[in-house]
């Protein structure tokens, strides 16, 4: 417990996902880079994801970039910054084509090209009808993207230190130089001393009590940033997906409903036609999972309980078999149900952080007056550039993390070499050995999982898909009193050096805490609905008062709103009708 | 329904010996061991550390032995293991305990990075995508399902005996970069496996493919490899 291990090098990528493995394979070459994973790389969350990755190849019908750009901007409710969606659009074909240079095994046409599919919300013609943009790999899409860069990493004989969770930032004069991590296998505190960091930690579902995230998805880095009084971005917008199997959460991908699934109530009706007469069962997620709590809501659900089917029944075994094997094989492990002849059972579930830190076009993290701060970086689902606005659409986060992963890693390339090593403080650590000590002292009071469940089930019931003033103070009083006990009483029941699962539950819960307060702050800010963020008492969108984005910072111990203009270039915010 | 677990438990820090542990736990049928295993930690004993993440099959973190056989603790639910008396969960074989059920897995790793796990295209990038057909593509469609659990090593007879033995997943690795169309290395890459170490070191036992929780033909894939050696080394 008391060793201590320093490490130098130049930059300290935090995070084994897409982001942190896309960034990695760009800065091998050039700087001397360090990769720390809670996990083993291959086990990073970005493996689960599904569906596919966004690029106007054009491969399957016609499409462009514009119109993909138009299609993200529109999907985010206007609260995209639309000179990051342009970088985002226009660099697509060539991420996908670098990913299939490096390795990726994508489905293909019967002419050999790479293979693409219909998802929510990507239309041809700004809008007019659905279009194939979605590149995939069967339902394994993140798997084999994870699997690649892990690849091109072993190649570039990158050094990764797995199971290490960063624990602190280590931050001097407004400078960030280094990261405190915590050694899972014998609980050494290790220091980290680098010219640059960048985090790539992921997103934070495990806020909430249904979701499709894995359990290291307690958003660390980003609880981080805002423990060192950097400002958070958009943390109200909190993205629903549709089609989580009922009860568990675990995540039906939109490819389904790309391949033609379609959504039934009680009485076998499709019902997105009423809702996006355009393009039903395909509209942007948080339009889908309205409906459904619609339908629900009005005694629609199958049964009249809190659930709708979605229908697979009519695509035929070979197409389930060819492109949707593994979440046939969810459902029939999980269920018991064969989706070839039986409907799924499904629910919204939470999905995808639209918020997180705020940075530039070349991942530099930014402080409250928008400046880059020396040192950070951030990529990926933790961080908010913003490129998905208040609702990312299907297959955009892949692009994301391979589009500005890299852009970061050219970014550190450019900097880095001539930057000065700013010398560590002396007591880098000492921080971090109090947070350990305090923990470990308590011998009695409650149990981090109490507390983490009670925070979730508040989350959910008041914070999901609808959302209302009173509902969020609510949860406000709840999560404070929360964090009071969290204080006050939470204890180890275990105190051991060798993975102490439960000492790194303890840490991840005060992220998981910090971060519920943090988002329902923002929240309750927000009197409008707009995307994911959808309030009962302000049913419409108040451009007037509402298209800026939300800043949230810590100020000493309180916590401040603040407020920054959303880039617009090409496209006027317009009503958002599928 | 209540359950018995009988959980394998060792701290090398301060036990001499693994000993077990039983712990009675309340649940339903359609829950996952994992959750069970969860349910412990979380209720009843602090100290039981097991690895786990994505929670439904993808990320290969919490393979461990159930009642005998290698599996994934979130793939494996409580109607699958309640007709035994008391439900056994061990460690894998064949590696060595960190702690509880956690293994070391590193010189997993290192065989993985062995082989090594990237395409070689050779220096002709082109400006677009490769061509590659769907049917020379389809020859990936199982291999690429490997979520690297290593639930087929822990459970093949050979690796038991002989730790060199490259082992089954790190073969399936191999497979996946030989039966690309698109890698220039195919004759360098058989020859790293044509060893008794390598592919010739599985006795096609099949345990490797009964226990693979993404149901991999791992076997039949170490003997394409053989086959492809035999076409194309000699
Ligand atoms: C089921 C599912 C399906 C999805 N399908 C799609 C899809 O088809 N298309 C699409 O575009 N998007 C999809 N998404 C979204 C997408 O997968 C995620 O947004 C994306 O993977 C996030 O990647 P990341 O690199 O930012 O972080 P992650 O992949 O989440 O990785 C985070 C990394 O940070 C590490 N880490 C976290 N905290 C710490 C710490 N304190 N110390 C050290 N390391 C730490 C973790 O170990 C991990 O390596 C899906 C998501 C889910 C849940
Ligand atoms: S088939 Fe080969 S690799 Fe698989 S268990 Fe048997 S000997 Fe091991
Ligand atoms: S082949 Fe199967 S059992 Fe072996 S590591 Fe891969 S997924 Fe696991
Ligand atoms: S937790 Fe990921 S495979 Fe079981």
């Amino acid at each position: 417990m008391s060793e201590r291990y320093l490490h130098t090098h130049d930059v300290v990528i935090v995070g084994s996902g897409l982001a942190g493995l896309r960034a990695a394979v760009e800065t091998a070459g050039c700087l001397d880079v360090a990769l720390i994973s809670k996990v083993f790389p291959t086990r990073s969350h970005s493996g689960a994801a599904q569906g596919g990755i966004a690029a106007a190849l054009g491969n399957e019908e016609p499409d462009s970039w514009e119109w993909h750009m138009f299609d993200t901007v529109k999907g985010g409710d206007y609260l995209t910054d639309q000179d990051a969606a342009e970088v985002l659009a226009r660099d697509a074909a060539r991420a996908v084509y670098e990913l299939e240079h490096m390795g990726v095994p994508f489905n293909r046409n019967p002419n050999g090209t790479i293979a693409q599919r219909a998802f929510g919300g990507h239309t041809r013609h700004f809008g007019e009808a659905p279009v194939k943009r979605a590149c995939y790999a069967a339902d394994r899409t993140g798997r084999v993207i994870l699997d690649t860069l892990y690849g091109q990493c072993v190649q570039r004989g990158l050094h990764v230190y797995p199971e290490l969770s960063v624990v602190d930032l280590v931050v001097r004069d407004g400078i960030v130089c280094g990261v405190i991590a915590l050694d899972w296998a014998t609980a050494a505190v290790h220091v980290f001393h680098a010219k640059a960091v960048l985090l790539a930690t992921g997103g934070f579902g495990k806020v909430f009590k249904t979701t499709s995230n894995c359990f290291a998805n307690t958003g660390d880095g980003v609880f981080l940033v805002y423990r060192h009084g950097f400002p958070l971005q958009d943390m109200e917008f909190v993205q629903f997906h549709p089609t989580g199997i009922y009860g568990l959460g675990v995540l039906i991908s939109e490819a389904a409903r790309g391949e033609g699934g379609v959504l039934r109530n009680r009485h076998g009706e499709r019902f997105m036609e009423r809702y996006a007469p355009t393009i039903k069962d395909l509209a942007a997620r948080d339009v889908v999972s309205r409906a459904i709590m619609k339908e629900i809501q009005e005694g629609r659900g199958i049964d009249g309980r809190d659930f709708v089917h979605l229908d697979l029944t009519h695509l035929g075994r070979e197409r389930l078999a060819e492109r949707l094997s593994d979440i046939s094989s969810f459902v029939r492990i999980y269920l018991g149900i064969d989706p070839a002849h039986a409907p799924i059972p499904v629910q919204p579930t939470c999905h995808y952080m639209m918020g997180g830190i705020s940075t530039d076009l070349h991942g530099r993290a930014l402080d409250v007056q928008g400046r880059p701060i020396p040192g950070l970086y951030a990529a990926g689902e933790c961080a908010c550039v913003s490129v998905h606005g208040a609702n990312r659409l299907g297959c955009n986060s892949l692009l994301d993390l391979v589009v500005f992963g890299r852009r970061a890693g050219q970014d550190m390339c450019a900097r880095v070499p001539t930057m000065d090593r700013s010398p560590l403080p002396a007591d880098a650590e000492e921080a971090t050995r109090e947070r350990l000590a305090r923990l470990r002292e308590r011998t009695q009071g409650v149990r981090p999982a109490v507390l983490r469940e009670r925070l979730q089930r508040e989350m959910m019931e008041r914070c999901g898909v609808y959302r209302s003033q009173s509902g969020l103070e609510k949860a406000l009083e709840t999560v404070r009193g929360l964090q009071e006990e969290y204080r006050h009483s939470v204890y180890l029941d275990y105190r051991g050096d060798r993975y102490n699962t439960d000492l790194m539950e303890a840490l991840e819960l005060e992220s998981l805490l910090t971060l519920g307060e943090v988002i329902l702050v923002s929240a309750a800010s927000r009197r409008e609905s707009r995307g994911a963020h959808s309030r009962e008492d302000f049913p419409q969108r108040d451009d007037h008062n509402f298209l800026h984005h939300t800043l949230v910072y810590r100020d000493e111990e309180k916590i401040r709103l603040g407020t920054k203009p959303v880039s617009i270039t090409r496209f006027q915010p317009k009503p958002r009708v599928y | 329904m209540e359950l018995s677990f009988k959980i394998f438990r060792y701290d090398p820090q301060v036990d001499r010996e693994p000993r077990y542990e039983v712990y009675r736990v309340r649940a339903e049928a359609t829950e996952r061991v994992l959750d069970c295993l969860n349910r412990i930690k979380w209720e009843q004993d602090g100290s039981l550390s097991f690895r786990m993440s994505c929670g439904h099959g993808v990320c290969g973190s919490d393979a461990v032995r159930i009642n005998g056989r290698c599996a994934l603790a979130c793939q494996t639910l409580v109607k699958d293991v309640a007709q035994a008396e008391e439900v056994l969960v061990e460690p894998l074989p064949s590696f060595r305990v960190l702690k509880d059920l956690v293994v070391d897995l590193e010189p997993f790793f290192e065989k993985v990075r062995w082989v090594q796990p990237y395409l070689v295209g050779g220096n002709h990038v082109p400006e677009k995508e490769r061509l590659q057909s769907a049917e020379e593509r389809k020859k990936l469609d199982q291999v690429i399902r490997c979520i690297l659990c290593a639930c087929c090593v822990a459970s093949c007879p050979v690796t038991a005996e002989n730790d060199r033995f490259l082992g089954p997943a790190p073969l399936v690795w191999a497979f996946r970069y030989i039966f690309d169309s698109r890698d220039r290395e195919k004759e360098k890459r058989l020859r790293a496996v044509d060893t008794q170490d390598g592919a010739w070191g599985c006795r096609n036992h099949f345990e490797c493919t009964r226990v693979c929780p993404k149901e991999i033909p791992v076997t039949k894939s170490i003997n394409f490899i053989k086959r492809e050696i035999e076409k194309v080394l000699r």
